[in-house]
């Protein structure tokens, strides 16, 4: 009788160890996820109030979910401004972010690779020249920049917008230089040997072992393009040539809006691009922060 | 390149055609990797030039001019706008208390969120890649207009917050709260230090909390001792990266604040003042010569940063 009593003493202690366990990870994830629940609540918020009644937004704030579903938000919200629609808002924002996304990020790799794997004289200068232009505040090249587009005629234009992104972005070219570091010589020299070019061993060799530094530059490109208000607003003031995020401004004003539905549908749907791109490629964004330190 | 050459004698005869077939390759290609290099980099370089060091020049002479953009002659005024600036504008001295005050208390905050975060996620439970991505969202959205529109909503008289907590704050209407719903605005996008944080504290060698357990160190000793000291490189990156940045806030402030720093300048940001000097009176000469104290004033605060930081960043290695 004895020997049957002990096993079940160390099993009940066992087994309040495994509750302490169980209630120290219940813990855990009640309070991470609370806060993180209290985290995305606004946005949340916003997104539930663009399925409501825009008299049912203010008059029942608290309540996150809506009486009834409703879609007509998205579609009056559609409708825009001045009876510009934001179809063409749209088709504005993709050209700047797509255009500007490619121009940026093809610049920066031709550019890192110059820098990561080509020995030529000054590189060091120019290397530490353009981390030390990462520091620089924006506002101070502005006002001499949209003086020169200016007297070139190209406000209201999308030169001023795309014309700077063919140099590439100092951020993206430091991060693809850290990554072709990375990648062993052995093949380089391999093919050097073999008789290819510079450029080749580029084309052939780097730009396919690229693709997660490819990516994560990309996709932040794209997001801060996407979200760029500061540029379009001051080159694009033509109502038909505004980008969304400046579209959203206007249509927002405290002073003339009413349809607060129509507002929040536009402002969520705005919102849609980043976190589709967010969901699909979270690997590579949370990696590309930690390892370059990127902005954001 | 002497490692090379010291190790021809055991090296395999392919080793040895392939070193000497080098040496010869790097005399005759060093020219040719000049061109080679420099046409690589060009579209950098040129852009440099053409969008960063020459503008930065020219706003360097107009600071000392009263151009305007409405078609008034050009005058060279010496130091006429940085005395307007210092000694007469009463606007200018609110803008930058506006953005002191910002900068220093949103900066510390996101860092102190950043990093109690980042502790908090650094463990190997189930689903914590879920949460990650939770804390990680404000910040991916927070740069847009949408979130803007969204926060200036939640905090309308009868928005979300005052509806939550019962209160009944004009939050944008009292000077005493105006900055401070910009300020939480900043620290709720804490998502990308944490991401750099949340790497460092993987970087810390799990021995030394062994070590320190053997000794008896409680939670408390472990965070001051261990945790904090490994990380003062990466505290020292994220705090310059961080100040630089909330410096140049911009599009936020504009648009909650309907881009006049209302109430009595609370929120006129530098950089919204700026732009309101450049883009709505085109007073390119004055809005030049802020730029230029705006880009001095980073560059002495990163100064300091960088000199304070002999004193309390420690990197791998050190044996102080």
């Amino acid at each position: 009788m004895s020997g049957i009593s002990i096993p079940k003493q160390t099993a009940t202690i066992a087994l309040s160890q495994r509750q302490k366990r169980f209630l120290k990870a219940l813990l855990y994830h009640v309070f991470v996820g609370i806060i993180g629940l209290a985290m995305l609540y606004p946005i949340l918020w916003m997104v539930a109030a663009s399925f409501k009644e825009s008299s049912e937004i203010w008059t029942n704030v608290r309540a996150l979910l809506p009486e009834t579903l409703r879609f007509e938000n998205y579609t009056n919200g559609w409708k825009g401004i001045g009876g510009i629609t934001f179809t063409t808002y749209y088709k504005n924002s993709f050209i700047y972010a797509g255009l500007g996304t490619v121009f940026q990020v093809a610049a920066s790799a031709i550019v890192a690779y110059g820098f990561a794997r080509v020995d030529f004289v000054g590189k060091k200068l120019w290397f530490t020249l353009m981390l030390a232009t990462l520091m620089l505040p924006d506002q101070v090249r502005m006002i001499p920049q949209y003086i020169v587009f200016d007297r070139l005629g190209w406000i209201n234009t999308f030169y001023p917008l795309l014309l700077p992104r063919l140099g590439g972005a100092p951020f993206f070219i430091f991060m693809i230089v850290q990554f072709i570091r990375g990648i062993p010589t052995e093949l380089d020299e391999a093919a050097l040997i073999d008789g290819c070019s510079k450029s080749g061993i580029f084309f052939r060799i780097i730009l396919p072992q690229l693709k997660p530094a490819i990516i994560t530059a990309t996709i932040f490109s794209f997001y801060w393009t996407w979200d760029d208000f500061m540029t379009p607003f001051i080159y694009l003031t033509r109502p038909e040539l505004h980008t969304v995020s400046v579209a959203l401004r206007s249509f927002s004003d405290p002073a003339s809006a009413t349809d607060w539905g129509a507002i929040f549908a536009m402002s969520s749907l705005s919102l849609l691009p980043v976190f589709i791109i967010f969901i699909f490629f979270q690997r590579y964004l949370v990696e590309g922060i930690a390892t370059t330190g990127l902005k954001g | 390149m002497g490692g090379r050459v010291a190790s021809l004698e055991t090296a395999s005869p392919l080793d040895r055609i392939r070193a000497r077939w080098f040496t010869r390759k790097t005399q005759y290609s060093l020219s040719r990797n000049n061109l080679v290099g420099y046409l690589f980099v060009s579209p950098w370089l040129i852009g440099f030039f053409l969008f960063s060091l020459i503008p930065i020049a020219a706003s360097l002479v107009l600071a000392f001019t009263d151009y305007d953009l409405l078609g008034n002659d050009i005058r060279f005024i010496g130091l006429e706008n940085f005395d307007r600036m210092f000694t007469q504008d009463l606007r200018y001295w609110k803008s930058v208390n506006a953005t002191l005050r910002y900068v220093f208390f949103a900066v510390p905050l996101r860092l102190t969120f950043a990093l109690g975060v980042a502790m908090l996620l650094n463990t190997k439970r189930r689903g914590v890649y879920l949460y990650r991505a939770a804390y990680y969202t404000p910040s991916i959205v927070g740069g847009s207009v949408a979130v803007a529109v969204m926060w200036r909503q939640i905090f309308g008289t009868d928005g979300l917050v005052n509806a939550l907590f019962g209160l009944d704050v004009r939050w944008y209407g009292d000077p005493k709260y105006a900055l401070w719903t910009l300020i939480t605005l900043a620290v709720w996008q804490f998502g990308s230090p944490m991401l750099i944080f949340l790497a460092g504290l993987r970087q810390i060698p799990n021995e030394l909390y062994e070590a320190s357990s053997i000794d008896g160190a409680n939670a408390g000793q472990r965070f001051l001792r261990i945790t904090l000291p490994m990380l003062t490189p990466i505290i020292f990156f994220n705090l310059v990266m961080q100040t630089i940045q909330n410096f140049q806030q911009f599009t936020q402030a504009f648009v909650i604040t309907g881009g006049n720093g209302r109430p009595l300048d609370r929120t006129l940001l530098y950089p919204l003042y700026l732009y309101r000097r450049a883009f709505v009176n085109y007073e390119m000469g004055y809005a030049s010569a802020m730029s230029w104290v705006l880009l001095l004033t980073i560059a002495v605060l990163t100064a300091v940063l960088f000199v304070s930081s002999g004193r309390w960043v420690f990197y791998h290695g050190d044996n102080r």
